[in-house]
């Protein structure tokens, strides 16, 4: 039973880094227009080279 | 102006002080975000082509179109205007509508939204984490590990609980305060008397403790909660927002000086120039001048009126070829305009305030679940002689399963799944309440101009008429900027016709225009002027010396209607056409349409009137329409759809928009609604029935949260996927 003191902490650490990394993708607005990035995928625009970084977006 | 009041503004604190929204539109912005609304977008495709064209344009910074918003946002120096933005959208074949770029309202939704994702989220996470320890505790830990594991629960649930509740608390407060009973009421009192039994329990080492519970409860409500957030702001951004047409200000003549004055500052007697192409911004008399008048959208004459020194002229209509001098009869509250908008007033508040389905719902549910928790709670106590905390206990499971979780989603998930749907083929829905009314409707009445029509003519018969009549016709045409000259010039040039070398070309306002060519006199215009005969139809008349031809003109079809009008009736539908327009324009429109039922020269109060029997009748009635003169019956009908070109007083009545051209996703949404409308109410019959089978088992003493959590959970997912079986 020892071992749920590091699992115990070990879960609750996910959970935390789970809540956060959804903030995170919520706040750079990534789900603002999920049927706009679905379809973004079939661009060929930056198939070679990567997007430029935009300031703003 | 006068309109305003029907128009909520996107600025609030703009309504008081309008000059103050027209000094923001006209103040230089360093770099504006213009917003636009394509409805027409729908692949990668169009994202692509749309971004890099607009990325080429000169003073562009950037341009990024939403997909699910069908919205483009452009990020653009100053001097761009939306204009220039929609010009260059349907060059590219896209037809798109401003959005009014006073963005203040729109992040206020944004906000909201995420902030309601936001406590989506965090609950959701702290939902998994106590599972993931209950499940621990179902499988049978016991002793001082169970206690802990409650502990760590608490521990996780109280701040969840905390965050993410506060938009139930808030509404329960609100409506106790307001003396009101409804489902948030119950709903907070079930999580914070389910909380802190839990907490007691686990101090105290008891064997259940509903954490999980009350977290996953807050959950799928706020999941409900999210999803009928996010239909009604999609909606309300994109419809009401899309820019005014009207005028707030006028050219006032002062001592023979034309001077830019607000239209709220004119009074009776003052003189205002209208020019061509300008809205006449109040009621009035033709002092000096003659042009003819585009009453359409008062009034759905789709032919332009004559007018000259002692006409009276009404606000809202467009003046076509020549400049008018006003003198001003009515302006403000007197005017024509005005007096509309106190009538579509009035018939809003006429309009008895429509009960929705999960309200209903909501009012019969509320009490029962405080009602029954606590007749557990006095009944177990009497029976186990005194027991408290068995009491509590089991009021608490009766309170917890009897919390409407499926309820909650049972309306959203199926109004966003059908208001997704509708979006995609072009339909926006403004009102919650609207696939429900719509679901009821048993007539449709149409308006014709503008709606089952384009308002715009079109030629019929360029083939009969010599060639050096079209090349005249072209030339002179193209002089003019009368709606019937443009669209013959229009027609005749898509057919490859060049213009005749037709010299000092003249307009005669009100008239036509004149010309010379190789000696002879011709003449494009009103038959008694070109010196021809006028027939029934709707036409042009050319003259070349003595030689007149007629050039006949048909009003173009909406695309769709035909079809729209034929699957309403098909679906059962009475339809009906109601219109401001001369009898014969408005029965050739009824039989290419195959409607029977039909009605000329009716006034706007007509066409309230029609429908107000049409509802004592019994009948529930569908209005379609995009006129000023139609904003009344708009607001008078049971439901109402306008075409995104109508004026934004006749969108601001109605319940849904078209985005599109096309009509026919009216008859779609007619369909739509009725099978939403029966997927809501399995919903609510599903929700019901597993409350009937736990409900007994949670009075008698045997539930557990291992009960709690698994009826919660599967009534919500099958209410969501009933919801998403919507075709």
């Amino acid at each position: 039973m020892e071992v749920l003191a590091i699992l115990i902490p070990v879960s609750l650490f996910l959970g935390f880094l789970g809540l956060a990394a959804f903030l995170w993708t919520l706040r750079k607005g990534m789900y603002d227009d999920p049927e706009g990035d679905g379809q973004r995928i079939l661009d060929t625009r930056y198939d070679d080279k990567p997007k430029p970084v935009e300031r703003d977006q | 102006m006068s309109l305003a009041t029907v128009r909520p503004s996107a600025c609030p604190a703009c309504e008081a002080a309008p000059a103050a929204e027209a000094l923001a539109a006209h103040a230089p912005q360093p770099d504006a975000r213009l917003l636009v609304s394509v409805p027409g977008v729908h692949c990668a495709g169009c994202i692509s082509s749309i971004e890099q064209d607009l990325a080429r344009m000169e003073g562009v910074n950037s341009a990024r179109l939403n997909l699910t918003l069908k919205r483009l946002s452009v990020d653009a120096r100053a001097g761009i205007e939306p204009q220039d933005i929609i010009a260059r959208l349907e060059r590219l074949g896209y037809d798109a509508y401003e959005m009014d770029a006073g963005t203040i309202s729109m992040t206020e939704t944004e906000r909201q939204g995420r902030d309601l994702l936001m406590r989506v989220g965090v609950s959701g996470f702290a939902m998994m984490n106590i599972m993931l320890l209950s499940v621990a505790v179902w499988a049978g830990a016991d002793g001082p590990t169970r206690d802990l594991f409650h502990l760590i629960s608490a521990l996780i649930a109280i701040p969840t609980v905390a965050f993410a509740g506060q938009p139930f608390f808030r509404n329960a407060w609100k409506a106790l305060r307001a003396g009101r009973m409804d489902m948030d009421g119950p709903i907070s009192v079930a999580i914070i008397l389910t909380l802190f039994i839990s907490l007691y329990e686990s101090l105290l080492s008891g064997a259940h403790a509903y954490f999980e519970a009350v977290v996953m409860l807050i959950f799928f409500l706020l999941v409900g909660r999210y999803l009928d957030f996010r239909a009604r702001a999609a909606a309300r951004s994109a419809a009401q927002e899309l820019a005014a047409l009207e005028v707030p200000r006028a050219l006032r003549l002062e001592y023979g000086q034309e001077r830019t004055v607000n239209v709220t500052d004119l009074a009776a007697g003052d003189v205002v120039l209208v020019r061509p192409g300008g809205r006449v911004p109040v009621d009035g008399v033709v002092l000096e001048g003659q042009s003819e008048i585009d009453r359409a959208l008062l009034t759905g004459e789709t032919l332009p009126v004559y007018a000259a020194t002692g006409y009276a002229v009404s606000a809202g209509e467009v003046n076509l070829t020549g400049p008018l001098q006003v003198r001003v009869t009515a302006a403000g509250k007197d005017s024509s305009l005005h007096r509309m908008a106190d009538l579509v007033a009035n018939a809003e508040s006429a309009r008895t305030r429509y009960t929705t389905i999960a309200q209903r719902a909501a009012a019969a549910y509320a009490p029962t679940i405080p009602i029954l928790s606590f007749a557990a709670f006095i009944v177990w106590y009497w029976i186990s002689g005194g027991d408290l905390r068995l009491a509590l206990n089991i009021a608490v499971a009766s309170l917890i399963i009897t919390c409407p979780c499926a309820l909650g989603l049972a309306v959203p998930a199926v109004v966003t799944a059908a208001s997704g749907k509708l979006f995609r083929k072009g339909l926006l829905i403004k009102n919650g309440s609207a696939l429900e009314r719509l679901a009821e409707i048993d007539t449709v009445i149409f308006d014709k101009t503008g709606t089952l029509t384009m308002g715009t003519p079109v030629p019929t018969n360029l083939d009969q008429h010599p060639a050096e009549a079209a090349t005249v016709a072209l030339a002179l045409a193209e002089a003019s900027s009368h709606p019937l000259a443009q669209a013959l010039a229009l027609a005749l040039r898509d057919q490859g016709v060049t213009p005749a070398a037709v010299e000092a070309i003249t307009e005669q306002a009100g008239y036509g225009v004149e010309g010379d060519w190789y000696g002879r006199r011709v003449r494009l215009g009103r038959a008694p002027w070109v010196g021809a005969e006028a027939n029934s139809m709707t036409a042009a008349y050319l003259a070349i010396g003595d030689r007149t031809h007629a050039f006949t003109f048909t009003d173009q079809l909406r695309p769709g209607s035909v079809d729209v009008v034929q699957a309403l009736q098909a679906q059962g539908k009475s339809v009906r056409l109601i219109s401001g327009d001369v009898p014969a324009a408005v029965r050739d429109l009824a039989a290419r349409l195959g409607i029977a039922d039909w009605q000329a020269e009716a006034l706007p109060q007509d066409k309230a009137q029609a429908i107000s029997e049409l509802h004592a009748e019994g009948h529930k009635v569908l209005m379609v329409g995009d006129g000023l003169n139609d904003t009344v019956a708009l607001s008078a009908a049971h439901v109402s759809i306008s075409p995104a070109s109508a004026l934004d007083a006749a969108r601001a009545a109605s319940d849904m928009v078209l985005l599109g051209r096309d009509l026919s996703p009216v008859a779609d949404a007619v369909r739509m609604s009725k099978i939403a409308l029966k997927r809501i109410r399995e919903n609510l019959w599903q929700s019901a029935i597993y409350n009937v089978i736990f409900i007994p088992i949670a009075l008698f003493g045997f539930a557990t949260p291992l009960w709690a959590a698994f009826v919660m959970s599967i009534s919500s997912i099958s209410v969501t996927l009933n919801a998403l079986r919507l075709k």
